[in-house]
Protein backbone atom coordinates (compact mmCIF):
# COMPACT_ATOMS: atom_id res chain seq x y z
CA UNK A 1 0.00 0.00 0.00
CA UNK A 2 2.81 2.27 0.70
CA UNK A 3 4.48 1.61 -2.52
CA UNK A 4 1.46 2.49 -4.20
CA UNK A 5 1.28 5.41 -3.30
CA UNK A 6 4.80 6.68 -3.45
CA UNK A 7 4.44 5.01 -7.42
CA UNK A 8 1.35 7.33 -7.61
CA UNK A 9 3.10 10.17 -6.59
CA UNK A 10 6.09 9.33 -8.75
CA UNK A 11 4.06 9.30 -11.69
CA UNK A 12 1.53 12.06 -10.75
CA UNK A 13 5.07 14.22 -10.93
CA UNK A 14 5.93 12.58 -14.28
CA UNK A 15 3.32 13.53 -15.86
CA UNK A 16 2.91 17.21 -14.56
CA UNK A 17 6.66 17.98 -14.83
CA UNK A 18 6.02 15.77 -18.80
CA UNK A 19 3.27 18.64 -19.41
CA UNK A 20 5.14 21.06 -18.52
CA UNK A 21 8.74 20.15 -20.66
CA UNK A 22 6.34 19.86 -23.67
CA UNK A 23 4.41 23.00 -23.00
CA UNK A 24 7.49 24.92 -22.82
CA UNK A 25 8.79 23.17 -26.58
CA UNK A 26 5.94 24.66 -28.35
CA UNK A 27 6.40 27.15 -26.92
CA UNK A 28 3.49 28.68 -25.52
CA UNK A 29 4.61 31.66 -24.32
CA UNK A 30 8.00 33.30 -24.92
CA UNK A 31 8.51 33.90 -21.11
CA UNK A 32 7.79 29.80 -20.57
CA UNK A 33 10.63 27.80 -20.24
CA UNK A 34 10.51 24.34 -20.14
CA UNK A 35 10.92 22.02 -17.38
CA UNK A 36 14.29 20.97 -17.76
CA UNK A 37 15.57 24.37 -18.64
CA UNK A 38 14.04 25.69 -15.73
CA UNK A 39 15.90 22.41 -13.24
CA UNK A 40 19.36 23.42 -15.19
CA UNK A 41 18.88 27.12 -13.61
CA UNK A 42 18.01 25.57 -10.42
CA UNK A 43 21.46 23.71 -9.84
CA UNK A 44 23.22 26.28 -11.16
CA UNK A 45 21.86 28.56 -8.46
CA UNK A 46 22.51 25.86 -6.31
CA UNK A 47 26.03 24.79 -6.98
CA UNK A 48 26.72 28.73 -7.22
CA UNK A 49 25.40 28.74 -4.13
CA UNK A 50 22.92 31.66 -4.85
CA UNK A 51 19.79 29.74 -3.63
CA UNK A 52 20.88 28.98 -0.13
CA UNK A 53 21.58 32.80 -0.08
CA UNK A 54 18.77 33.56 -0.93
CA UNK A 55 16.83 31.22 1.63
CA UNK A 56 18.44 32.43 4.28
CA UNK A 57 16.86 35.38 3.87
CA UNK A 58 13.10 34.40 2.92
CA UNK A 59 13.39 31.73 5.52
CA UNK A 60 13.58 34.40 8.05
CA UNK A 61 10.10 35.76 8.24
CA UNK A 62 8.73 32.86 7.14
CA UNK A 63 9.85 30.47 10.55
CA UNK A 64 9.25 33.10 12.43
CA UNK A 65 5.85 34.20 11.31
CA UNK A 66 5.17 30.71 11.00
CA UNK A 67 6.62 29.90 14.46
CA UNK A 68 4.60 32.97 15.90
CA UNK A 69 1.12 31.85 13.69
CA UNK A 70 1.23 28.32 15.10
CA UNK A 71 2.18 29.09 19.29
CA UNK A 72 -0.18 32.40 19.51
CA UNK A 73 -3.22 31.18 16.57
CA UNK A 74 -3.59 27.74 18.57
CA UNK A 75 -3.07 29.32 22.22
CA UNK A 76 -5.54 31.63 21.12
CA UNK A 77 -7.63 29.77 19.31
CA UNK A 78 -7.93 27.59 22.00
CA UNK A 79 -8.89 29.93 24.10
CA UNK A 80 -11.44 30.92 22.14
CA UNK A 81 -12.90 28.10 21.79
CA UNK A 82 -12.91 27.08 25.39
CA UNK A 83 -14.43 30.89 26.79
CA UNK A 84 -17.66 31.17 26.18
CA UNK A 85 -18.04 34.13 26.36
CA UNK A 86 -15.10 35.23 23.99
CA UNK A 87 -15.93 34.15 20.53
CA UNK A 88 -18.20 36.78 19.53
CA UNK A 89 -15.60 39.20 20.28
CA UNK A 90 -12.42 37.50 18.53
CA UNK A 91 -14.07 35.15 15.41
CA UNK A 92 -14.87 38.10 13.50
CA UNK A 93 -11.68 39.80 13.85
CA UNK A 94 -9.99 36.57 12.71
CA UNK A 95 -12.91 36.18 9.56
CA UNK A 96 -11.91 39.70 8.26
CA UNK A 97 -8.48 38.70 8.64
CA UNK A 98 -8.65 36.13 6.24
CA UNK A 99 -11.43 37.35 3.85
CA UNK A 100 -8.66 41.37 3.83
CA UNK A 101 -6.82 41.69 0.41
CA UNK A 102 -3.78 41.71 1.79
CA UNK A 103 -2.30 43.71 -0.65
CA UNK A 104 -4.31 46.36 0.16
CA UNK A 105 -3.03 45.94 3.89
CA UNK A 106 0.78 46.00 3.29
CA UNK A 107 1.09 49.70 2.31
CA UNK A 108 -0.17 50.26 5.75
CA UNK A 109 2.36 47.38 7.78
CA UNK A 110 5.00 49.15 6.03
CA UNK A 111 3.55 52.61 6.84
CA UNK A 112 3.72 51.34 10.75
CA UNK A 113 6.94 49.06 10.04
CA UNK A 114 8.98 50.00 7.89
CA UNK A 115 10.38 47.81 4.94
CA UNK A 116 12.44 45.45 6.91
CA UNK A 117 11.14 41.85 8.87
CA UNK A 118 8.93 43.32 11.41
CA UNK A 119 6.28 44.04 8.30
CA UNK A 120 7.19 40.57 6.36
CA UNK A 121 6.70 38.98 9.91
CA UNK A 122 3.21 40.38 9.63
CA UNK A 123 2.29 39.42 6.38
CA UNK A 124 3.13 36.16 7.05
CA UNK A 125 1.20 36.13 10.39
CA UNK A 126 -1.84 37.36 8.43
CA UNK A 127 -1.79 34.60 5.86
CA UNK A 128 -1.21 32.14 8.52
CA UNK A 129 -2.77 32.62 11.40
CA UNK A 130 -6.33 33.38 11.22
CA UNK A 131 -7.22 30.04 9.19
CA UNK A 132 -4.81 28.14 12.29
CA UNK A 133 -7.21 30.00 14.79
CA UNK A 134 -10.65 29.46 13.14
CA UNK A 135 -10.12 25.98 13.10
CA UNK A 136 -8.46 25.43 16.47
CA UNK A 137 -11.62 27.31 17.90
CA UNK A 138 -13.90 25.54 16.28
CA UNK A 139 -12.37 22.33 16.28
CA UNK A 140 -12.33 22.38 20.40
CA UNK A 141 -16.28 23.69 20.56
CA UNK A 142 -17.00 20.48 18.48
CA UNK A 143 -15.67 18.35 21.80
CA UNK A 144 -18.16 15.64 21.73
CA UNK A 145 -19.81 16.67 24.82
CA UNK A 146 -19.88 13.19 26.22
CA UNK A 147 -16.88 12.62 26.49
CA UNK A 148 -15.77 15.67 28.41
CA UNK A 149 -18.69 14.80 30.31
CA UNK A 150 -17.22 10.74 30.69
CA UNK A 151 -13.91 12.69 32.47
CA UNK A 152 -15.95 14.73 34.48
CA UNK A 153 -17.62 11.83 35.99
CA UNK A 154 -14.45 10.09 36.34
CA UNK A 155 -12.97 13.34 38.32
CA UNK A 156 -11.00 15.14 35.78
CA UNK A 157 -9.99 18.57 36.71
CA UNK A 158 -10.52 21.33 34.14
CA UNK A 159 -7.10 21.21 32.80
CA UNK A 160 -7.42 17.41 32.44
CA UNK A 161 -10.38 17.53 30.63
CA UNK A 162 -8.53 20.04 28.15
CA UNK A 163 -5.54 18.36 27.73
CA UNK A 164 -6.62 14.81 27.90
CA UNK A 165 -9.75 14.77 25.97
CA UNK A 166 -10.58 18.34 24.13
CA UNK A 167 -7.16 18.44 22.50
CA UNK A 168 -6.44 15.20 21.48
CA UNK A 169 -10.25 15.26 20.19
CA UNK A 170 -9.28 18.77 17.97
CA UNK A 171 -6.25 17.57 17.02
CA UNK A 172 -6.75 16.47 13.80
CA UNK A 173 -8.87 19.55 12.91
CA UNK A 174 -6.20 21.34 14.79
CA UNK A 175 -3.73 20.15 12.25
CA UNK A 176 -5.40 20.36 8.76
CA UNK A 177 -5.96 24.74 9.91
CA UNK A 178 -2.07 24.11 10.86
CA UNK A 179 -1.05 22.63 7.23
CA UNK A 180 -3.83 25.23 5.61
CA UNK A 181 -2.29 28.06 7.84
CA UNK A 182 1.33 26.75 6.81
CA UNK A 183 0.85 27.02 3.14
CA UNK A 184 -0.71 30.28 3.45
CA UNK A 185 2.65 31.85 5.47
CA UNK A 186 4.51 30.64 2.26
CA UNK A 187 2.19 32.62 0.11
CA UNK A 188 2.84 35.71 2.46
CA UNK A 189 6.66 35.20 2.87
CA UNK A 190 7.16 35.23 -1.07
CA UNK A 191 4.20 37.68 -1.53
CA UNK A 192 6.06 39.98 0.79
CA UNK A 193 9.26 39.83 -1.14
CA UNK A 194 7.48 41.17 -4.12
CA UNK A 195 5.20 43.87 -2.54
CA UNK A 196 7.77 45.26 0.21
CA UNK A 197 11.36 45.12 -0.68
CA UNK A 198 12.86 42.42 -3.44
CA UNK A 199 14.89 39.64 -1.00
CA UNK A 200 15.37 36.38 -1.01
CA UNK A 201 13.77 33.92 -3.20
CA UNK A 202 11.65 37.50 -4.41
CA UNK A 203 14.83 38.96 -5.19
CA UNK A 204 15.93 35.93 -7.54
CA UNK A 205 11.93 35.74 -9.08
CA UNK A 206 12.09 39.80 -9.25
CA UNK A 207 15.42 40.42 -10.66
CA UNK A 208 15.36 37.40 -13.31
CA UNK A 209 11.93 38.18 -14.67
CA UNK A 210 13.28 42.00 -15.22
CA UNK A 211 16.20 40.32 -17.53
CA UNK A 212 14.23 37.86 -18.96
CA UNK A 213 15.57 35.09 -17.60
CA UNK A 214 12.64 33.41 -17.05
CA UNK A 215 14.30 29.84 -16.73
CA UNK A 216 16.01 30.79 -12.87
CA UNK A 217 12.71 32.82 -12.28
CA UNK A 218 10.35 29.30 -12.40
CA UNK A 219 13.02 27.57 -11.00
CA UNK A 220 12.83 29.84 -7.92
CA UNK A 221 9.38 29.41 -7.92
CA UNK A 222 9.22 26.01 -8.09
CA UNK A 223 12.10 25.44 -5.29
CA UNK A 224 9.46 27.23 -3.29
CA UNK A 225 6.63 25.28 -3.80
CA UNK A 226 9.14 21.85 -3.36
CA UNK A 227 9.84 23.85 0.10
CA UNK A 228 6.22 23.47 1.21
CA UNK A 229 5.41 20.52 -0.20
CA UNK A 230 8.28 18.64 2.27
CA UNK A 231 7.10 20.74 4.89
CA UNK A 232 3.85 20.08 5.08
CA UNK A 233 4.99 16.51 4.57
CA UNK A 234 7.00 16.93 7.40
CA UNK A 235 3.94 18.29 9.40
CA UNK A 236 1.66 15.37 8.28
CA UNK A 237 4.16 12.88 9.46
CA UNK A 238 4.50 14.85 12.83
CA UNK A 239 0.83 14.76 13.20
CA UNK A 240 0.52 10.87 12.90
CA UNK A 241 3.59 10.28 15.68
CA UNK A 242 1.96 13.06 17.94
CA UNK A 243 -1.70 11.46 18.07
CA UNK A 244 -1.44 7.75 16.63
CA UNK A 245 -5.04 6.86 17.44
CA UNK A 246 -6.66 9.69 15.46
CA UNK A 247 -5.56 8.16 12.21
CA UNK A 248 -7.86 5.39 13.03
CA UNK A 249 -10.93 7.00 13.08
CA UNK A 250 -13.45 7.94 15.13
CA UNK A 251 -16.21 5.54 17.27
CA UNK A 252 -19.37 6.95 15.80
CA UNK A 253 -22.13 4.13 15.94
CA UNK B 1 -20.38 1.92 55.97
CA UNK B 2 -21.34 5.30 57.29
CA UNK B 3 -25.28 4.29 58.13
CA UNK B 4 -27.40 1.43 58.43
CA UNK B 5 -31.10 2.96 58.10
CA UNK B 6 -33.30 0.21 57.66
CA UNK B 7 -36.08 0.75 55.46
CA UNK B 8 -39.31 -0.57 56.77
CA UNK B 9 -40.86 -1.44 53.32
CA UNK B 10 -38.00 -3.22 51.64
CA UNK B 11 -37.09 -5.26 55.31
CA UNK B 12 -39.35 -8.77 54.68
CA UNK B 13 -37.64 -8.88 50.96
CA UNK B 14 -34.11 -10.09 51.48
CA UNK B 15 -33.12 -12.31 54.16
CA UNK B 16 -30.08 -9.88 54.64
CA UNK B 17 -29.52 -6.28 55.93
CA UNK B 18 -30.58 -3.61 53.62
CA UNK B 19 -29.29 0.29 54.08
CA UNK B 20 -29.85 2.53 51.41
CA UNK B 21 -26.75 3.34 49.65
CA UNK B 22 -27.93 6.32 47.46
CA UNK B 23 -31.07 8.47 48.24
CA UNK B 24 -33.18 10.47 46.13
CA UNK B 25 -35.44 13.72 47.46
CA UNK B 26 -37.76 15.51 46.08
CA UNK B 27 -35.25 16.49 42.83
CA UNK B 28 -36.77 19.03 40.30
CA UNK B 29 -35.18 19.62 37.12
CA UNK B 30 -36.40 22.07 34.43
CA UNK B 31 -34.42 22.32 30.76
CA UNK B 32 -35.69 25.95 29.46
CA UNK B 33 -39.58 25.08 29.93
CA UNK B 34 -39.08 21.70 29.91
CA UNK B 35 -39.86 19.94 33.22
CA UNK B 36 -36.91 16.78 32.83
CA UNK B 37 -37.89 15.66 36.59
CA UNK B 38 -40.38 16.63 39.06
CA UNK B 39 -40.30 16.37 42.94
CA UNK B 40 -38.83 12.94 42.46
CA UNK B 41 -38.02 10.81 45.53
CA UNK B 42 -36.25 7.41 45.05
CA UNK B 43 -33.80 4.92 47.31
CA UNK B 44 -31.49 2.74 46.48
CA UNK B 45 -30.96 -0.04 48.53
CA UNK B 46 -26.97 -0.90 49.17
CA UNK B 47 -25.64 -4.30 47.33
CA UNK B 48 -28.62 -4.72 44.61
CA UNK B 49 -29.65 -3.48 41.17
CA UNK B 50 -32.11 -1.49 41.10
CA UNK B 51 -33.38 -0.22 37.85
CA UNK B 52 -35.02 2.83 36.13
CA UNK B 53 -37.67 2.12 33.71
CA UNK B 54 -39.98 4.17 31.80
CA UNK B 55 -40.20 5.49 28.59
CA UNK B 56 -38.08 7.57 27.00
CA UNK B 57 -37.96 11.26 27.64
CA UNK B 58 -39.13 11.00 30.68
CA UNK B 59 -36.01 12.41 32.56
CA UNK B 60 -33.96 9.04 33.42
CA UNK B 61 -30.53 9.61 32.26
CA UNK B 62 -31.51 13.25 33.88
CA UNK B 63 -31.94 11.59 37.34
CA UNK B 64 -28.77 9.20 36.12
CA UNK B 65 -26.26 12.51 35.83
CA UNK B 66 -27.75 14.19 38.74
CA UNK B 67 -26.97 11.26 40.75
CA UNK B 68 -23.42 10.95 39.04
CA UNK B 69 -22.75 14.95 40.14
CA UNK B 70 -22.22 15.50 36.41
CA UNK B 71 -25.79 18.25 36.40
CA UNK B 72 -27.18 19.79 39.40
CA UNK B 73 -31.20 19.78 40.56
CA UNK B 74 -32.97 22.79 40.54
CA UNK B 75 -34.24 21.58 44.09
CA UNK B 76 -33.87 18.57 46.49
CA UNK B 77 -30.91 16.56 47.22
CA UNK B 78 -29.18 13.41 46.77
CA UNK B 79 -26.92 11.60 48.99
CA UNK B 80 -24.79 8.80 48.55
CA UNK B 81 -23.83 7.04 51.83
CA UNK B 82 -25.43 9.89 53.74
CA UNK B 83 -23.29 12.50 52.48
CA UNK B 84 -24.78 14.91 50.11
CA UNK B 85 -23.41 14.87 46.60
CA UNK B 86 -22.51 18.53 44.96
CA UNK B 87 -19.90 16.93 41.75
CA UNK B 88 -18.72 13.98 40.59
CA UNK B 89 -17.16 11.49 43.38
CA UNK B 90 -14.83 8.70 43.37
CA UNK B 91 -18.09 6.82 44.74
CA UNK B 92 -19.59 6.76 41.82
CA UNK B 93 -18.80 5.58 38.39
CA UNK B 94 -20.68 6.22 35.35
CA UNK B 95 -21.14 3.51 31.99
CA UNK B 96 -22.31 5.96 29.52
CA UNK B 97 -25.07 4.37 26.62
CA UNK B 98 -22.74 5.71 23.50
CA UNK B 99 -19.70 4.02 25.75
CA UNK B 100 -18.06 7.43 25.64
CA UNK B 101 -14.24 6.17 24.54
CA UNK B 102 -11.21 7.71 23.96
CA UNK B 103 -11.05 6.55 20.13
CA UNK B 104 -7.49 8.12 19.91
CA UNK B 105 -6.55 5.70 23.23
CA UNK B 106 -6.23 1.80 23.16
CA UNK B 107 -8.13 -0.51 25.71
CA UNK B 108 -6.13 -0.57 27.98
CA UNK B 109 -5.54 3.22 28.43
CA UNK B 110 -9.52 3.84 28.07
CA UNK B 111 -10.15 1.38 30.69
CA UNK B 112 -7.28 2.84 33.07
CA UNK B 113 -8.41 6.41 32.18
CA UNK B 114 -10.11 6.50 35.53
CA UNK B 115 -7.37 5.94 37.45
CA UNK B 116 -5.23 7.69 34.98
CA UNK B 117 -6.57 11.03 35.75
CA UNK B 118 -6.52 9.98 40.12
CA UNK B 119 -3.08 10.37 39.28
CA UNK B 120 -2.38 6.25 39.73
CA UNK B 121 1.38 5.63 38.44
CA UNK B 122 1.12 4.18 35.26
CA UNK B 123 2.22 0.15 36.05
CA UNK B 124 -0.06 0.22 39.31
CA UNK B 125 -3.05 1.47 37.06
CA UNK B 126 -2.16 -0.75 33.87
CA UNK B 127 -1.59 -3.88 36.34
CA UNK B 128 -5.38 -2.65 37.38
CA UNK B 129 -6.57 -2.16 34.49
CA UNK B 130 -5.42 -5.44 33.18
CA UNK B 131 -7.58 -7.54 36.16
CA UNK B 132 -10.53 -5.82 34.82
CA UNK B 133 -10.02 -6.24 31.07
CA UNK B 134 -9.44 -10.08 31.96
CA UNK B 135 -12.92 -9.93 34.31
CA UNK B 136 -14.75 -8.54 31.09
CA UNK B 137 -13.56 -11.26 28.81
CA UNK B 138 -11.56 -8.15 26.39
CA UNK B 139 -7.95 -10.25 27.61
CA UNK B 140 -5.70 -10.03 24.20
CA UNK B 141 -7.50 -6.59 22.91
CA UNK B 142 -4.98 -4.50 25.20
CA UNK B 143 -3.66 -2.88 22.35
CA UNK B 144 -6.84 -2.70 20.18
CA UNK B 145 -8.38 0.32 19.38
CA UNK B 146 -11.98 1.37 20.13
CA UNK B 147 -13.14 1.44 16.31
CA UNK B 148 -11.69 -1.99 16.07
CA UNK B 149 -14.05 -3.29 18.14
CA UNK B 150 -17.68 -4.47 17.82
CA UNK B 151 -20.36 -2.80 20.02
CA UNK B 152 -20.25 -5.07 22.72
CA UNK B 153 -16.76 -5.09 22.86
CA UNK B 154 -17.05 -1.11 23.40
CA UNK B 155 -19.05 -1.40 26.43
CA UNK B 156 -16.85 -3.96 27.70
CA UNK B 157 -14.31 -1.52 27.71
CA UNK B 158 -16.89 1.31 29.52
CA UNK B 159 -17.41 -1.09 32.01
CA UNK B 160 -13.76 -2.20 32.70
CA UNK B 161 -13.70 1.19 33.10
CA UNK B 162 -16.41 2.14 35.49
CA UNK B 163 -15.23 -1.36 38.16
CA UNK B 164 -11.69 -0.03 37.88
CA UNK B 165 -11.97 2.85 39.70
CA UNK B 166 -13.57 0.64 42.66
CA UNK B 167 -16.94 2.96 42.90
CA UNK B 168 -19.31 1.54 45.61
CA UNK B 169 -22.10 2.79 43.44
CA UNK B 170 -22.30 2.25 39.51
CA UNK B 171 -24.50 4.25 37.17
CA UNK B 172 -25.27 2.56 34.13
CA UNK B 173 -27.63 4.46 31.19
CA UNK B 174 -29.07 2.08 28.72
CA UNK B 175 -25.62 0.22 28.48
CA UNK B 176 -26.80 -2.43 26.26
CA UNK B 177 -29.27 -0.48 24.10
CA UNK B 178 -26.65 -0.10 21.02
CA UNK B 179 -25.41 -4.03 21.23
CA UNK B 180 -27.44 -6.73 19.35
CA UNK B 181 -29.64 -8.59 20.93
CA UNK B 182 -27.28 -11.66 21.83
CA UNK B 183 -24.70 -10.12 22.81
CA UNK B 184 -27.10 -7.93 25.14
CA UNK B 185 -28.23 -11.49 27.23
CA UNK B 186 -24.88 -12.51 27.77
CA UNK B 187 -24.31 -9.30 29.05
CA UNK B 188 -27.43 -9.87 31.21
CA UNK B 189 -26.69 -12.90 32.59
CA UNK B 190 -23.07 -11.25 33.24
CA UNK B 191 -24.55 -8.48 35.06
CA UNK B 192 -26.33 -10.80 37.67
CA UNK B 193 -22.85 -12.05 38.13
CA UNK B 194 -21.44 -9.16 38.69
CA UNK B 195 -24.47 -7.89 41.54
CA UNK B 196 -23.66 -11.23 43.59
CA UNK B 197 -20.02 -11.49 43.38
CA UNK B 198 -19.22 -7.76 43.70
CA UNK B 199 -20.49 -5.66 46.87
CA UNK B 200 -21.67 -2.32 44.57
CA UNK B 201 -25.22 -0.80 43.87
CA UNK B 202 -26.29 -0.59 40.94
CA UNK B 203 -28.42 2.01 39.21
CA UNK B 204 -29.55 0.94 35.95
CA UNK B 205 -31.53 2.45 33.45
CA UNK B 206 -33.22 0.76 30.56
CA UNK B 207 -36.37 1.20 28.21
CA UNK B 208 -36.62 -2.68 28.27
CA UNK B 209 -39.43 -4.22 30.36
CA UNK B 210 -37.63 -7.92 30.16
CA UNK B 211 -34.34 -6.73 30.62
CA UNK B 212 -35.42 -4.78 33.98
CA UNK B 213 -37.43 -7.62 35.31
CA UNK B 214 -34.38 -9.76 34.69
CA UNK B 215 -31.70 -8.24 36.14
CA UNK B 216 -33.18 -6.08 39.04
CA UNK B 217 -33.81 -6.66 42.81
CA UNK B 218 -35.75 -3.43 42.28
CA UNK B 219 -37.56 -1.72 39.22
CA UNK B 220 -38.48 2.01 39.80
CA UNK B 221 -41.12 3.09 37.03
CA UNK B 222 -40.66 6.28 35.91
CA UNK B 223 -43.82 8.23 33.36
CA UNK B 224 -43.40 11.18 31.91
CA UNK B 225 -45.44 14.70 32.09
CA UNK B 226 -44.92 15.29 34.85
CA UNK B 227 -42.02 12.92 35.56
CA UNK B 228 -42.59 10.76 38.70
CA UNK B 229 -42.03 7.07 40.10
CA UNK B 230 -45.35 5.38 39.70
CA UNK B 231 -44.99 2.37 41.18
CA UNK B 232 -41.80 0.32 43.01
CA UNK B 233 -41.99 -3.73 41.95
CA UNK B 234 -39.67 -5.78 43.82
CA UNK B 235 -38.98 -9.13 41.91
CA UNK B 236 -38.44 -12.32 44.84
CA UNK B 237 -38.66 -15.63 43.81
CA UNK B 238 -37.55 -16.16 40.51
CA UNK B 239 -34.18 -14.52 41.29
CA UNK B 240 -33.04 -17.25 43.57
CA UNK B 241 -33.43 -20.20 40.85
CA UNK B 242 -30.30 -19.75 38.46
CA UNK B 243 -30.21 -17.04 35.10
CA UNK B 244 -31.28 -19.74 32.94
CA UNK B 245 -34.32 -20.37 34.17
CA UNK B 246 -35.76 -16.89 34.68
CA UNK B 247 -37.44 -15.92 31.75
CA UNK B 248 -39.59 -19.19 32.35
CA UNK B 249 -40.56 -18.45 35.57
CA UNK B 250 -44.69 -17.42 35.97
CA UNK B 251 -43.47 -14.51 38.77
CA UNK B 252 -41.33 -12.95 35.93
CA UNK B 253 -43.82 -13.30 32.94
CA UNK B 254 -46.54 -11.66 35.30
CA UNK B 255 -44.16 -8.60 36.17
CA UNK B 256 -43.63 -8.17 32.62
CA UNK B 257 -47.03 -8.05 31.74
CA UNK B 258 -48.11 -6.33 34.66
CA UNK B 259 -45.44 -3.47 33.97
CA UNK B 260 -46.70 -3.15 29.87
CA UNK B 261 -50.50 -2.73 31.51
CA UNK B 262 -49.44 0.31 33.20
CA UNK B 263 -47.06 1.71 30.41
CA UNK B 264 -49.31 1.20 27.59
CA UNK B 265 -50.68 3.97 27.96
CA UNK B 266 -48.19 6.03 27.71
CA UNK B 267 -46.55 4.85 24.31
CA UNK B 268 -47.38 7.08 21.64
N1 LIG C 1 -29.73 19.21 27.56
C1 LIG C 1 -31.08 19.26 27.43
N2 LIG C 1 -31.68 20.41 27.04
C2 LIG C 1 -33.02 20.48 26.92
N3 LIG C 1 -33.86 19.47 27.15
C3 LIG C 1 -33.33 18.30 27.54
C4 LIG C 1 -31.91 18.14 27.70
N4 LIG C 1 -31.66 16.86 28.09
C5 LIG C 1 -32.86 16.28 28.18
N5 LIG C 1 -33.87 17.11 27.85
C6 LIG C 1 -35.31 16.83 27.87
O1 LIG C 1 -35.63 16.36 29.14
C7 LIG C 1 -36.50 15.24 29.09
C8 LIG C 1 -35.87 14.05 29.77
O2 LIG C 1 -34.70 13.65 29.06
P1 LIG C 1 -33.84 12.40 29.46
O3 LIG C 1 -33.43 12.53 30.88
O4 LIG C 1 -32.74 12.28 28.48
O5 LIG C 1 -34.88 11.22 29.29
P2 LIG C 1 -34.63 9.65 29.10
O6 LIG C 1 -33.21 9.35 29.41
O7 LIG C 1 -35.60 9.02 30.01
O8 LIG C 1 -34.96 9.34 27.67
C9 LIG C 1 -36.78 15.01 27.61
O9 LIG C 1 -38.02 15.61 27.30
C10 LIG C 1 -35.66 15.71 26.91
O10 LIG C 1 -36.09 16.21 25.68
MG1 LIG D 1 -31.67 8.46 28.22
Amino acid sequence: MKHRSLYIKILSALLVFGAWEIAGRIPISYAFPTFLESMSALARMTFDGSIFVAYAETLKPLVLGVAISTVFGIGLGLWIGLSERFEWLFSPIFIVMQAAPLAALIPLLVMAYGIGLTSKVFVVCIMAMPVIVLSTSSAVRNTPASMKEMAQSFLAKDYQVVLKVVIPAASPVIFSGLRLGVSAGFIGAILSELKITPTGVGDIITYSRSIADYPSMYAAIFSIILLAVLFLNLLEKIENTLFKGNDRGYVTD
Amino acid sequence: MVMSQTDAAFSNAEPIEQDVAVSVRGVSKNYGAVEALKDMSLEFPRGQLTSLLGPSGCGKTTLLKIIAGLLKPDTGEITVNGKAVVGPGPNRAFVFQDFALLPWANVMRNVAFGLELRGVAKSEREDKAAKYINDVGLQGFEKAYPHELSGGMRQRVGLARALSVDAKVLLLDEPFSAVDEQTRRKFQEDLLALVANENKTFIFVTHSIEEAVYVSDQIAILLPRPSRVSEIIRPSSFRLKGAENIRRDPEYLDIVDEIWASLRDYVE
